[in-house]
């Protein structure tokens, strides 16, 4: 009886790595199997620990970039300069290697095809992971809900899953993306080329009137910023999920 | 730093939470006892930073719960939740 009530709970599992993409010159896909893992929903994160030869652990959390349509578990990490575990986990990991992992956690940041939308989903660096797990489930699933993302990054090389979402836009099964780069921008660049505001929400966001279930992930001052202004634009408070990174934003 | 760039969202207390109830938890919806508002844990303001960590009302602040640990062992204040809807 004890026993049943423990493996309902958040037990750590061992995770083998498989393969491992550079996205960007800071951000790694990291691709797992994880033989006990009993699958996830779009949105959710797992909590990572590491542990040093002397016995030093530390744990932190990482949203999920792969959706539940899928066997392999892929997170997506960007390296903190002053980071203890994403240093490790972008620089250093190799194939082969395990790590001990929890999860998935979460259920409040999730969507779900049958959630329905119109989907609009704000991003902010890489808080586009959990997103990206929504707009790849959404095409897993054939879902056809309209879904737009705007998302901020600090330079074009910076813009992480580049090539997928131009492959998920040409689809054109409902699927728009909207970039904006606040630090640099390429020659001849002619998108957005600073942070999120009201006006440019106003611009690029579905009308408040079509109801859209909002998904909003990046650093903190970021997620504040965009959350706020699309409440001053009319949108229902209660229809904006929030994940909030913290200050690093990641 | 400024303080308000610290604080994450309930669903970074999912793995803590997860530790200690059966159900997923930022689900679970909470009432605080200062302004009435019902939201999903995941919804409202968790400050992770200190040796503790807290739960705040995202409409207006107030402590809705703490959770400490030591040594396997959980302490959970329920300071201003009026009630927890779990499941």
């Amino acid at each position: 009886m004890a026993r049943t009530a423990v493996l309902g709970r958040l037990n750590w599992k061992l995770g083998e790595v498989v393969e491992l993409i550079d996205e960007t010159p800071r951000v790694r896909s990291i691709i797992l199997d994880v033989p006990e893992w009993t699958g996830h929903r779009a949105g959710q994160h797992v909590d990572v620990r590491l542990t040093a030869e002397d016995g030093y652990q530390a744990q932190r959390s990482y949203s999920i970039a792969s959706p539940p349509d899928q066997n392999r578990l892929i997170l997506t990490v960007e390296r903190l300069s002053d980071g203890e575990a994403s240093p490790y986990l972008v620089d250093e990991l190799r194939q082969g290697d395990v790590i001990e992992l929890r999860g998935p956690i979460g259920g409040y940041f999730v969507w779900e095809a049958r959630i329905g939308g119109p989907l609009l989903l704000v991003a902010g660096g890489s808080g586009i992971v959990p997103l990206m797990a929504m707009l790849r489930h959404r095409a897993a699933s054939g879902s056809t809900e309209p879904a737009r993302l705007i998302y901020s990054s600090r330079s074009f090389e910076d813009i992480i899953f580049r090539e997928e979402l131009e492959r998920l836009t040409a689809r054109s099964d409902g699927v728009e993306v909207i970039h904006t780069l606040t630090r640099t921008q390429p020659p001849g660049w002619n998108g957005y080329a600073r942070r999120i505001d009201a006006r440019m929400l106003a611009d690029t966001a579905f009308p408040p009137a079509s109801r859209p279930v909002t998904y909003i992930c990046g650093p903190t001052s970021f997620v504040e910023a965009a959350s706020r202004a699309l409440v001053l634009l009319g949108h229902e408070a209660k229809r904006i999920r929030t994940e909030r990174f913290g200050p690093t934003g990641g | 730093m400024d303080e308000t760039n610290l604080m994450v969202d309930g669903n970074a207390v999912a793995g803590v939470l997860g530790e200690v109830f059966v159900h997923e938890m930022t689900s679970a919806r909470v009432a605080c006892n200062g302004c009435g508002e019902i939201e999903p844990i995941g919804a409202e303001h968790a400050y992770v930073q200190a040796p503790g960590i807290v739960l705040r009302c995202c409409h207006c602040e107030e402590v809705l719960l703490v959770i400490t640990q030591r040594g396997g062992r959980y302490l959970l204040g329920f300071k201003e939740s009026r009630w927890l809807q779990i499941g």
